[in-house]
């Protein structure tokens, strides 16, 4: 069975986030930026379905910073092919035009199952699960959270509201938009990725007919003002525990 | 071009859900800039009843055994054809598990514009969405043609979509839905844990920052002495620590406690948005920049793991 | 003339000097092949390495540890017990050897030379025999846990006090029929002969007893030697050994790189044949004494991890898995094996090690408990197998250099408050490069503390610098969590930006960065100083002067990093006493103070279910010392475990922790 995963660098929010000078894109000079953790999680499920069904992974991604260290990390996970695909993403791609250009080589790869995350934290035109599925012809399913492979479908777990998990069937080819893995990203070792970086190669690919056609334009980027602010209590503990239970018998709790 | 704001009306097992509502409230605040009509488009089975508090112009009802439940090829399908035959300047869909699997396709086989995580409607039908867990806002023109919209909650109130009276309804055509790839085969409902934490009315919630398994006992020593019960964000529950009966968040329950202790809670969107009904909200974290401050009603940088201990014992001895 | 008369009493016919010389030699054999089937194993399993440099220092050890058997003596009763027994045995050894030579080399017990050998071998037969009875008296009624009271150690004491005994009667029954003049210098055999005198049995009846009673006690001696790979003296063979072949090539506060083999590809423990040859060794050098585990506090707090334990299941594998994978490392009864990493010593024994360093110092062979954990630990890595709070710790790590999972640029935070504002070493040169750490850089509550101690520093006019938010974690627990290639990582960092900036010494308040930094970061002689050592130094040279006595009454707790595997102990000694502080000692102090329970990695891991924290059970400890109530560290990492531990333990109002920058500050 052939897995396909195509994955995406997103900034990390750990940070603190600016807005350049254009007004219309991220600073890039304290930007850190960390594979996307929904992506992350369907890495994680394609090399459990691996486990389980000896499939064929392979992980793909944009050529930007830090790509490679992804992909390595991927395959010391366990995938077994890496590509990266050039192209200018400087202006950066919206996904549908991503969707449209990688939709051309993938069919070529011949995937059974595409995982992908369900969604990004810098999406500003919907995720690229779905338009990837329909620029290939196959059905999609997102948040999900569980996948079985029985023969030529699948059965996944959807999640919907209030813990309820719809259980879908879906024909393969398909793709998957993947809210959680089975179980967390599994650690792996800087040794490990160390030694991928030496026995395994990334296969790079031109992404031809980028094209911006269709992408929202974005007058402004500006960070939201706090509609409120919470009434700060004391640092200290002892002094906060003592407002708090105040504060709780002012509501009637105690 | 037909002025008209399109709904997706999304309805779970019986009930319309909330970002339905918020959809219509905004789909009213864009229709006054395009001059247009809101439509609600509410696709299933047997389910005309639902239309009844949607505050719209009109309702569009495709009915159909196998849109009883959810189905993104069947949604896609028929929504295809709708926009083809109406051609509105803006459909609305959830940013959900039912909204989002459905926009995409139609948005590529359609080839039209979408714009996606919509908080609200700005001047000129301005399109404000929220990317980078809530800290960034962007503000983009409404595209040109039908423009697809998914939409998160927060800036409108539910009962702004909601009507007293019932808008009327008209019935549309559906074709044939067979040779379906997706079908739904079952639920599965959620371990109903011995409380329901949708009805508590005092909430003790978890995040991350609470570091481990063993330090929820904290947590559950502080609700045993309040009185209230202990609930999770999702990284909390994705590690098996609580069980998925007690997540607070888009996946999980919606909760409108009296009082929600949030320790060691960033606040990430789809958390808050589970949370916003709560009356007062009193929140626990070391970093002084994190987002549930901006919601909170009280708040302290005092590490978690002084305060609860302290905040427990000062309880306990209250009362004694 | 008093000599030593050869086979006493034997009739010559019987060539009891022929049966003696086969008997043994029969035994040597069977001695020889049963120690090569059970040592052999050891080489032809392990892996290679050297230990056999330095030859001198080597032999140095084995007089230390094996035969003057320093380490035993640091428990009273049992050290007095063993070194009867076993100084008993080395003089009857001795004794025998020089009678061999007397009898066929040449001829000098005779005379005083004589006198004086009975006289010590009698003495000797008295400490043994007190040895004995102590042992017994310790196997029986004492009956301490750290032991293994099982029936084999029974026989084995059973066996060498029987062929003493026989010994002495011998002796005695020889001097009963003698009655030279000089059977003084045999007092005790002389005055068992008094029995038989007394007696009035006859003296060819006293004699035909000599013949059978030397006879049994040769046969037992045959038996003993020709048992002992099998039986508990082994340790008598291996102990030695395994203290000859001890580590010395690398401080003990340095790992041992992960070996590679001839592909150059990393050799990670799975299996025994993993192991080094010394490593197995180790396995059978153990005496099972206990000792390591019950300083051990991984034990102490009820963990699955007892060092003792540990080592014995390795040398259960090797008696039992050995002679398969010695036959053939790759046929399919070897396949079959269980795993050693993971299987048959579980992750949870692995994972719950704090890296202390108390087994390893308490060892009386001088076993290498914790490199051998931390081997096997890099298997656990690699394989991924470890829980998620230590998972999210490294994945922190890796990505932002601590961790928290705080971002590179709040490091330096804490020195927002900090007036003039500290150097940055990266951009100007400074004398002192002040390495500062993860906890007192990010924990809020301990950057109190790290300006306090940047405060002290500018009174004493220190020139320093840090490397702000070029600085990442130093590695050390990293190391000892096993992830090689994320210390290289740290450590490539860290030099890179070390590198760029000039300094001529570096200081750190954190034991553990000390000791990465002192030991593995080749840093090509610059002195690496605790605070504790640079205190010290700026307090006796004068430049800081601390005129306020305090007058308190502390006590101190020596962190693992600094003490037992670096030997500072004195420097904080010295500054508590210029500070006025009257230092009253915790009763387990210096080299084996009781470990936090932080290191190892095991702050970043879950707790699991703890009998008692090793950090409360110390602050029990000092607890129980009149009149203390401030109990002094030297760690950041011992400061929040301490002050932890006080505060669950309800002690709050008893004992308060204070960091030695404190007292220094009170008392400037």
């Amino acid at each position: 069975m052939n897995i396909i995963v195509p994955v995406k660098l997103v900034p990390d929010l750990v940070e603190e986030l600016s807005i350049d000078a254009s007004g219309t894109n991220l600073d890039t000079a304290w930007l850190r930026l960390i594979i996307n953790e929904f992506d992350d999680h369907a890495i994680e499920q394609s090399i459990l379905l691996k486990e389980r069904t000896g499939a064929h992974v392979t992980v793909l991604s944009t050529n930007v910073e830090g790509v490679d260290d992804l992909l390595f990390t991927a395959a010391a996970k366990g995938a077994d092919r890496l590509i990266k695909f050039n192209g200018d993403f400087d202006s950066g791609v919206n996904n549908h035009a991503l969707a449209r250009a990688m939709a051309n080589i993938l069919k070529d790869l011949n995937p059974d199952l595409i995982l992908t995350g369900v969604q990004a934290n810098n999406d500003l035109d919907g995720s690229i699960g779905p338009l990837l599925a329909e620029y290939l012809g196959m059905p999609y399913v997102g948040y999900v959270s569980g996948v079985n492979v029985l023969g030529n479908i699948v059965s996944v777990r959807k999640e919907y509201p209030g813990g309820l998990i719809g259980e879908m069937e879906v024909t393969l080819p398909a793709v998957l938009g993947i809210q959680a893995a089975e179980q967390p990203p599994r650690y792996v070792a800087i040794s490990k990725v160390r030694q991928m970086m030496k026995t395994i190669n990334i296969d790079e690919q031109d992404l031809t007919g980028l094209d911006t056609l269709g992408g929202p334009i974005v007058k402004r980027l500006f960070q939201p003002e706090a509609s409120g602010r919470a009434m700060m209590l004391s640092e200290n503990a002892e002094e906060a525990a003592r407002q708090m239970v105040a504060i709780f018998k002012e509501l009637g709790t105690l | 071009m037909n002025p008209d704001i399109f709904v997706t009306i999304e309805h779970l097992r019986g009930k319309v859900s909330d970002i339905s509502y918020v959809m219509l409230a905004a789909a009213r605040e864009l229709a006054k800039s395009t001059g247009g009509k809101v439509l609600a488009i509410l696709l299933g089975h047997d389910a005309q009843n639902l239309a009844g508090n949607l505050y719209a112009d009109q309702v569009l009802y495709a009915d159909h055994a196998t849109l009883a439940d959810f189905n993104p090829e069947a949604y896609q399908k028929i929504l295809v054809g709708i926009i083809n035959e109406y051609k509105p300047r803006a459909v609305f869909f959830g940013h959900t598990t039912i909204g989002m699997d459905a926009v995409g396709g139609i948005s590529a086989q359609l080839g039209l514009p979408l714009v996606s995580s919509v908080r609200s409607i700005g001047a000129d039908s301005k399109l404000i969405s929220q990317i980078c867990g809530g800290k960034i806002m962007a503000e983009c023109e409404l595209p040109e043609s039908t423009a697809l919209i998914t939409m998160v909650p927060g800036d409108y109130k539910p009962e702004l979509g909601q009507s007293i009276q019932s808008p009327p309804v008209s019935s549309i055509p559906v074709q044939a839905l067979d040779g379906l790839r997706i079908t739904l085969k079952q639920y599965i409902e959620p371990e109903t844990g011995d409380v329901d934490i949708s009805k508590e009315p005092l909430l003790i919630a978890v995040g991350r920052g609470i570091q481990n398994q063993d330090n929820i006992s904290l947590a559950e020593e502080l609700a045993q002495e309040i009185g209230g019960v202990v609930c999770a964000s999702r990284p909390v529950v994705d590690q098996g620590w609580l069980p998925s009966s007690r997540l607070v968040g888009k996946s999980g329950s919606t909760v409108k406690p009296k009082v929600y202790l949030a320790i060691g809670i960033s606040g990430a969107p789809e958390h808050v948005e589970a949370i916003t009904g709560s009356d007062v909200i009193i929140a626990i974290n070391t970093d002084p920049a994190a987002p549930i401050f901006n919601i909170a009603k009280y708040g302290t940088t005092a590490d978690l793991f002084d305060l609860v201990p302290a905040l427990t014992d000062q309880i306990r001895n209250n009362k004694g | 003339m008093p000599e030593r008369i050869d086979y006493w009493g034997i009739p010559l016919a019987w060539r009891p000097d022929l049966i003696v010389y086969s008997l043994m030699f029969l035994a040597a054999i069977i001695l020889l092949v049963r120690f090569y089937r059970q040592g052999s194993l050891w080489w032809r399993v392990g892996r290679p390495e050297v230990r056999w440099n330095k030859i001198y220092i080597r032999i140095g050890r084995l007089i230390k540890y094996a035969i003057v058997q320093t380490r035993l003596l640091s428990q009273r009763y049992p050290g007095v017990m063993h070194i009867g027994l076993a100084w008993g045995f080395f003089a009857f050894f001795l004794g025998t050897a020089l009678a061999t030579i007397d009898s066929h080399f040449i001829k000098f017990l005779e005379g005083n030379p004589y006198l004086i050998y009975k006289f010590l071998l009698d003495v000797f037969t008295v400490f043994f025999l007190f040895g004995a009875v102590l042992a017994a008296y310790r196997r029986f009624i004492q009956r301490p846990p750290r032991l293994t009271l099982q029936f084999r150690f029974t026989i084995s004491l059973l066996l060498i006090t029987v062929i003493v005994l026989a010994g002495l009667t011998v002796e005695s029954l020889r001097l009963a029929v003698e009655r030279p003049t000089w059977a003084l210098w045999s007092p005790v055999g002389w005055l068992l002969a008094q029995a038989w005198i007394a007696s009035g049995v006859t003296e060819q009846s006293l004699t035909n007893w000599h013949i059978g009673l030397w006879g049994f006690h040769l046969l037992l001696a045959a038996i003993t030697v020709a048992t002992l790979p099998l039986s508990t003296l082994w340790h008598t063979l291996t102990g030695p050994l395994n203290i000859f072949f001890s580590q010395l090539d690398r401080p003990v506060g340095q790992l041992k790189p992960v070996a590679q083999n001839d592909q150059n590809a990393p050799i990670y423990v799975k299996s025994l044949q993993d192991l080094t040859w010394k490593q197995l060794l180790d396995g059978d050098a153990c005496t099972e004494c206990g000792r390591c585990q019950d300083v051990c506090p991984a034990h102490a707090a009820g963990t699955a991890l007892s060092p003792k334990q540990y080592i014995l299941s390795i040398r259960q594998a090797l008696h039992r898995d050995g002679p398969i994978l010695a036959a053939d490392k790759d046929s399919t009864r070897a396949g079959k094996l269980k795993q050693l990493v993971g299987d048959e010593i579980s992750q949870d024994v692995l994972w719950s090690c704090t890296t202390c360093g108390a087994c390893v110092r308490e060892c009386p062979v001088l076993i290498e408990h914790v490199d051998s954990i931390v081997d096997m630990r890099r298997q656990l890595v690699i394989e991924g197998q470890m829980d998620g709070m230590l998972q999210d710790a490294l994945a922190n790590l890796g990505r932002y250099g601590n961790s928290f999972g705080q971002s590179d640029r709040m490091r330096a935070r804490w020195t927002q408050s900090v007036q003039p504002k500290i150097k940055d070493a990266r951009r100007e040169p400074v004398e002192y490069l002040w390495f500062v750490g993860d906890y007192a850089s990010y924990n809020a509550t301990l950057s109190e503390i790290t300006q306090k101690t940047a405060d002290v520093f500018r009174i004493a006019g220190l020139d320093y610098g840090i490397l702000y938010d070029g600085e990442r974690n130093a590695g050390n627990d990293v190391r000892r969590v096993g992830e090689e290639g994320l210390f290289e990582l740290l450590f490539e960092k860290n030099k890179a930006v070390m590198e760029k900036s000039t300094y001529k010494a570096i200081i750190t308040t954190d034991p553990h960065s000390y000791n990465t930094l002192k030991n593995e970061y080749q840093l090509d002689g610059v002195p690496v100083l605790h605070y504790t050592e640079l205190l010290d130094q700026l307090i006796s040279s004068g430049k800081l002067k601390l005129s306020k006595k305090t007058g308190y009454k502390v006590t101190f707790h020596d962190p693992c990093y600094l003490g037992r595997y670096n030997g500072i102990f004195d420097a904080p000694r010295h500054i508590l006493t210029a500070a006025g502080c009257t230092l009253v000692e915790m009763p387990r102090n210096r080299e084996r103070a009781f470990c936090c329970g932080a290191g190892g990695g095991r702050i970043w891991m879950e707790e699991g279910t703890v009998k008692e924290r090793p950090s409360e059970a110390r602050i029990h400890e000092a607890i129980g010392l009149d009149d203390v109530n401030i109990f002094v560290v030297a760690c950041p990492k011992d400061l929040t475990m301490f002050r932890d531990a006080v505060k669950t333990t309800g002690q709050e109002n008893r004992i308060v922790v204070k960091d030695i920058i404190e007292l220094v500050s009170d008392a400037i």
